[in-house]
């Protein structure tokens, strides 16, 4: 039987400081032209924490409103506050940064997160109060030690600063003296990534409603590579992450593929699931602080905030069929393959027609697409466009040069089966996956019947290949008893009886 | 444009002679491909990569433009560009495109 979802989740985490400190646009910079104009200007663009609460999409994100809220309101977001935004949401929360820094501590088992003592004090208590925070996680927390340690270790020893309001709190280590693949930078940029996934596993597991120790195997699904110098991605952020949240009955591993990983880790889960490998599997992905700001530029440019200001995070928990939750249909699977060529209807063809097409479905039978799900606020002003947008003029165009849509119908066809974005651009955060959430909910209320989750990753900017990489699969209503894998009791004694009669038949015509 | 590519573009350009290179781009709007063209053109207007104030002066053209689709069997670019051509401001670039060469293409 197919797998079903049983639950998602979606964090974020609110870093402003780490925008200026470890985003690549910004770092960048800093190399090139650190008299810059535009680093004098981060700092009065950055946003408070409750401008970043109050911000629409990450409401959306969070589970506070719909994405057809969201396509409701006016066109920019980011000088309009959503009327009662909160910190909580049904997926998951956006945790400020002083909290989030001590989330980072206490991810972290290899002492290299050391934070000042007066910060820990001060937020110590705060932190612990977060309802989805356990108590051996806070358990965890260091007493903390002096500033004067911390800025000798960043002056001195190449450890990597941890800010909060403009002021150095803390530091990452690094984790050996020579291995580059240890170095402070990396081990920050690879406990961040960490320690948003422990909080997207820790609110996956709340929101599917299960016990921590019902899942057996953690797929982590970000861009992040761990390992030394000798084993440069060796892992298994899955396992490291998996033990802070306490999924103690877990093993796992990391599955990569740019943006398309996501995508390529549900497929994976789905089918260890359907072949009974594991009973339950959690997907999971934390953020990537490289690209904190990345537009940071264009955003100032035109006297925007900096709207890349958070981490994101995600955790999908994919578990054996309960007759209830929507299914992965694992019959549909769309593959961009070695062969198919990098031609936008290539692509758009390979990952979306030719999969429903050998379902006979056509691109219509499909009531919503979750493509790339860039919120526009961000995109648009540094000159990409609006990527859903065009995601779903593309499937469009397909079905008109297919015959299955009149033209006419594009624009409405864009809007119908389409969803407005809201995800932060943080690569594969946004890439299908935001949608799984209120997929779910959408089908259980019978407002679809189902969807499809595409995943598109630019492999090229890896330079081992000058190819690009999808995969989608559809996530469907509960078939239930329709499951066609074996025979039932009933459809045997069905089988047997006319047999039966069949053969009766034969013998009173003879 | 990415950093790497500028690099690409700076090489081809040096190897080639820059009259003997066009660059031909794929971008999904307008602002986008006047950026990458202002790029191998008048340099990166970012001031973050190789092309930093290098004047190469391209040749540059959007594929969908019309001057470079009369370069192609219709029936590749048809299977190859046809859908994009469908969803894509081709106006807007076109409007961007021409701009850009009009100011710093040297060898046009």
């Amino acid at each position: 039987m197919n797998s079903v979802i049983k639950g998602a989740s979606y964090v974020l985490a609110h870093t402003p400081q780490m925008v200026f400190y470890n985003g690549t646009t910004q770092t960048t910079e800093k190399v090139v032209n650190p008299e810059s104009e535009y680093l004098k200007a981060i700092d009065s663009h950055l946003r408070t924490y409750e401008e970043a609460v109050s911000y629409w999409p990450n409401q959306v994100y969070i589970g506070n409103a719909h994405p057809d809220d969201l396509a409701e309101v006016a066109f920019p977001y980011y000088d309009k506050a959503k009327e009662g935004a909160e910190r909580y949401g049904k997926y998951g929360e956006i945790m400020p940064e002083e909290e989030f820094l001590l989330l980072a501590q206490t991810v972290d088992v290899f002492e290299v997160v050391k934070l000042d003592k007066d910060f820990v004090a001060a937020h110590k208590d705060a932190f612990a109060a977060d309802p989805i925070i356990t108590e051996d996680i806070v358990a965890k927390i260091e007493e903390g030690i002096d500033a004067e340690e911390i800025a000798r270790l960043v002056s001195e020893e190449h450890a990597e600063g941890l800010y909060h309001a403009g002021k150095l709190v803390g530091c990452v280590k690094r984790a050996h003296d020579i291995d580059v693949n240890l170095s402070a930078h990396v081990m920050h940029e690879n406990i961040m990534s960490k320690a948003t996934s422990v909080l997207a596993l820790l609110y996956g597991v709340r929101n599917a409603g299960i016990d921590k120790a019902d899942i057996e195997y953690v797929i982590d699904c970000a861009e992040e590579a761990c390992g030394d110098m000798n084993q440069r991605g060796g892992g298994n952020f899955a396992k490291a992450a998996a033990e802070i949240a306490g999924l103690v009955n877990a093993t796992g591993s990391d599955t990569r593929g740019f943006c398309a990983g996501p995508s390529h880790a549900l497929i994976e889960a789905a089918s260890l699931v359907k072949a009974g490998t594991y009973k339950c599997v959690a997907v999971t992905a934390g953020g990537c602080t490289a690209k904190l700001g990345m537009n940071g530029k264009d955003h100032i440019k035109k006297d925007m905030p900096i709207l890349e200001d958070c981490l994101g995070g995600f955790c999908v928990i994919i578990a054996e069929n309960d007759g209830v939750n929507p299914e992965i249909n694992l019959d549909i699977v769309g593959r961009h393959t070695v062969g198919t060529g990098s031609a936008p209807q290539n692509v758009i063809g390979s990952l979306v027609a030719d999969p429903l097409e050998k379902n006979g479905m056509k691109l219509t039978d499909i009531d919503k697409f979750s493509p790339e799900m860039q919120n526009p606020d961000i995109t648009k002003p540094a000159g990409a466009g609006d990527v859903p947008l065009a995601n779903y003029k593309m499937i469009g165009a397909l079905a008109v040069k297919r015959g299955e849509l009149d033209r006419k119908e594009l624009a409405n066809f864009t809007k119908d089966h389409g969803l407005t974005g809201w995800a932060p651009t943080q690569g594969h955060i946004p890439s299908g996956v935001p949608y799984i959430g209120f997929a779910r909910e959408d089908i259980l209320a019978g407002k679809i019947k189902n969807a499809m989750i595409i995943g598109k990753g630019s492999l090229f900017l890896g330079r081992m290949t000058n190819l690009f990489d999808g995969c989608s699969f559809v996530i469907q209503a509960n078939t239930g008893a329709e499951d066609n894998s074996g025979v039932s009791e009933e459809e045997v004694k069905g089988l047997i009886a006319k047999a039966m009669k069949d053969f009766a038949a034969s013998l009173l015509a003879e | 444009m990415d950093l790497e590519n500028q690099k690409r573009v700076k090489e081809f350009a040096e190897e080639y002679g820059p009259e003997n290179v066009v660059v031909v781009l794929g971008a999904a709007e307008g602002e986008g491909a006047g950026l990458a063209a202002e790029t191998v053109t008048a340099g990166d207007p970012t001031f973050a990569g190789p092309l930093t104030g290098v004047q190469l002066g391209l040749t540059v053209y959007h594929v969908c433009e019309e001057e470079l689709k009369a370069e192609f069997d219709p029936d590749v670019y048809d299977e190859q560009v046809g859908m994009m051509e469908m969803v894509l401001d081709l106006d807007d670039i076109a409007g961007e495109m021409s701009a850009i060469r009009d100011d710093f293409c040297k060898f046009l």
